[in-house]
């Protein structure tokens, strides 16, 4: 699971409705990935 | 009457809901506002994808706003090609109001001259306005002193060209300063179209419930204005102006700034006053939101789609102390999203949805109906928004699951029966569960059929940048033991 986005940058956009920014941050790094930028938005 | 305040409610007595077409206004929405501005050609595609006012009005998911039917009666979709027979501008909720005479509303409501509108537009506004059921409630000589020369008007500087549909001139907003960006024309043209909207639906409620308007003590605004000037920017107060609008010559009022949720802490701070004794009567008011009009236009366009987002709404409810018979407001079962249950959506529904029913021994499967975010997805997925109550309710009913409660085979069908499609215009506030309070009273009383309706709302308090939270409210209204 680690190395599934080991040496990868990701930028992480989340919804409020839907899956917030920190928690997709929370899944990046548990899977390697290195989180560039996270953020939530409302879209309505 | 016992003297012990606990026993003397609070209940919801009134709730009413307008519409108003404001198709005009479109270009001065925030993102039409900008797209424009980077690329004028915009205009002809826009323009000419508005609708007209009877298009509007029978657009389904307007006349379940408006109560001439329950949204888990409309149609299936699409909504954009059905028109609701039957419709009418005056419905069990409110009004749907057209754009000229909103136009003469927002200058029968302008204190400071700001608005002027053609004479010709001005005579027909006065004249319909006259007619109105509500007319003789408002100050209708301010539109003869809103009258002018459109052109000239339009070209006064730093003020804003009004038209009516798309390109039809017929006045301008000015600004109030010219060096304070707060005071300027776009600030002041969303205020005034908030205060107008608020005040034709306190007058609905006021004067369509022969309420006594000196009877009322005290208006809370929720809506997500900014009113102020530059020292002050957003420091309130609509909710004492809609009053004085609406003639409410005993009350006073504040705002309670909440972003989309702050219709639900409003109404528990209201039940709160009342509960407390502090107040007898209080109202809860909101008005339209302009910027977020045509927010999606450029879904619409693309999926050939007329711009949906034309029209402001307005919202207003009473709240008192126990009459026998109108819902109540479970004080004790009030939820809240906390600042340790962080930002993941499924614990902001768990604080919001579970928490205060486990409170008060009530499972979910007691609650009828949840309103929650009711946002029109007719409106919101051509853009690639996405279904928010659909969203919302799902982890309801994975909520109800987890809970053991029901099956997973039963998810479909809680939502289906305790939820509903969104069906509000994209009014920010008013869609975040504001829009059914009406539609609650209706079912919490009389042969409405239901015993609990939950209204949970939630506010993006990320988008002002002084937090990376969220915020939510909900509050459990129930049928008045008393004899709803």
């Amino acid at each position: 699971m680690r190395e599934l986005l080991e040496g990868k940058k990701v930028v992480a956009l989340g919804e409020r409705d839907g899956v917030s920014g920190p928690a997709i941050e929370a899944c990046i790094k548990a899977a390697g990935g290195e989180v560039v930028l996270s953020a939530t938005e409302c879209f309505v | 009457m016992g003297s012990d305040v606990s026993e003397q409610g609070p209940v919801v007595s009134q709730a009413r809901l307008v519409l108003a077409h404001a198709p005009g206004m479109v270009r001065h929405g925030s993102k039409p506002a900008r797209e424009l501005e980077a690329d004028p050609d915009l205009a002809e595609a826009l323009f000419g994808s508005l609708r007209t006012f009877e298009e509007a009005m029978a657009y389904p998911p307007n006349q379940a706003f408006l109560g001439a039917l329950h949204p888990r009666e409309l149609p299936e979709r699409p909504w954009v090609s059905a028109s609701a027979d039957g419709a009418e501008r005056f419905a069990p909720h409110g009004e749907h109001m057209p754009e000229e005479e909103l136009l003469g509303l927002m200058a029968a409501v302008d204190e400071f001259e700001l608005l002027t509108l053609g004479e010709e537009v001005c005579e027909r506004a006065a004249a319909a306005l006259d007619r109105h059921p509500l007319g003789e409630s408002l100050d209708l000589d301010r539109l003869g002193a809103a009258a002018g020369d459109p052109e000239e008007a339009a070209e006064r500087p730093g003020s804003l060209p009004l038209h009516l549909g798309g390109e039809h001139l017929v006045g301008a907003m000015h600004r109030a300063d010219e060096e304070d960006v707060a005071l300027h024309a776009p600030v002041l043209l969303e205020n005034l179209a908030a205060k107008a909207t608020a005040t034709l639906a306190l007058l609905h409620l006021v004067r369509g419930a022969d309420i006594d308007p000196d009877s009322i003590d005290y208006v809370i605004g929720c809506g997500e204005e900014a009113i102020g000037d530059r020292y002050q920017r957003g420091g309130g107060n609509l909710g004492k102006s809609v009053a004085a609008a609406a003639g409410l010559g005993e009350a006073s009022g504040a705002d309670l700034k909440n972003f989309c949720a702050a219709p639900i802490p409003a109404l528990v701070v209201a039940a709160s006053l009342v509960s407390a004794g502090v107040f007898q009567r209080v109202a809860v008011v909101a008005g339209g939101s302009l910027p977020k009009l045509g927010m999606k236009f450029e879904g619409h366009l693309k999926h050939e789609m007329p711009v949906l987002e034309d029209v402001l709404a307005g919202a207003a409810a009473l709240v008192e102390r126990d009459d026998g018979g109108s819902p109540r407001i479970r004080l004790d079962a009030v939820g809240r999203h906390t600042v340790k249950a962080g930002g993941s959506n499924d614990r902001i529904m768990r604080a919001l949805a579970v928490e205060p029913l486990e409170r008060v021994g009530i499972e979910m499967l007691g609650v009828d109906d949840y309103a929650t975010e009711l946002h029109n997805p007719e409106v919101t997925e051509p853009q690639g928004s996405g279904n928010v109550p659909e969203r919302n309710y799902k982890i309801i009913a994975a909520l109800a699951k987890r809970r053991g409660e029901i099956e997973r085979d039963d998810m479909d069908s809680f939502v289906a029966e305790r939820g509903m499609p969104g069906y509000s215009p994209t009014q920010g506030h008013i869609a975040s569960a504001l829009c059914y309070l009406p539609h609650a009273c209706r079912r919490l009383t009389g042969e409405g059929g239901a015993e609990r309706v939950m209204m949970l709302a939630k506010g993006s308090l990320f988008l002002g940048r002084m937090s990376e939270l969220s915020d939510g409210m909900s509050v459990l209204l129930e049928r008045n033991p008393n004899g709803g």
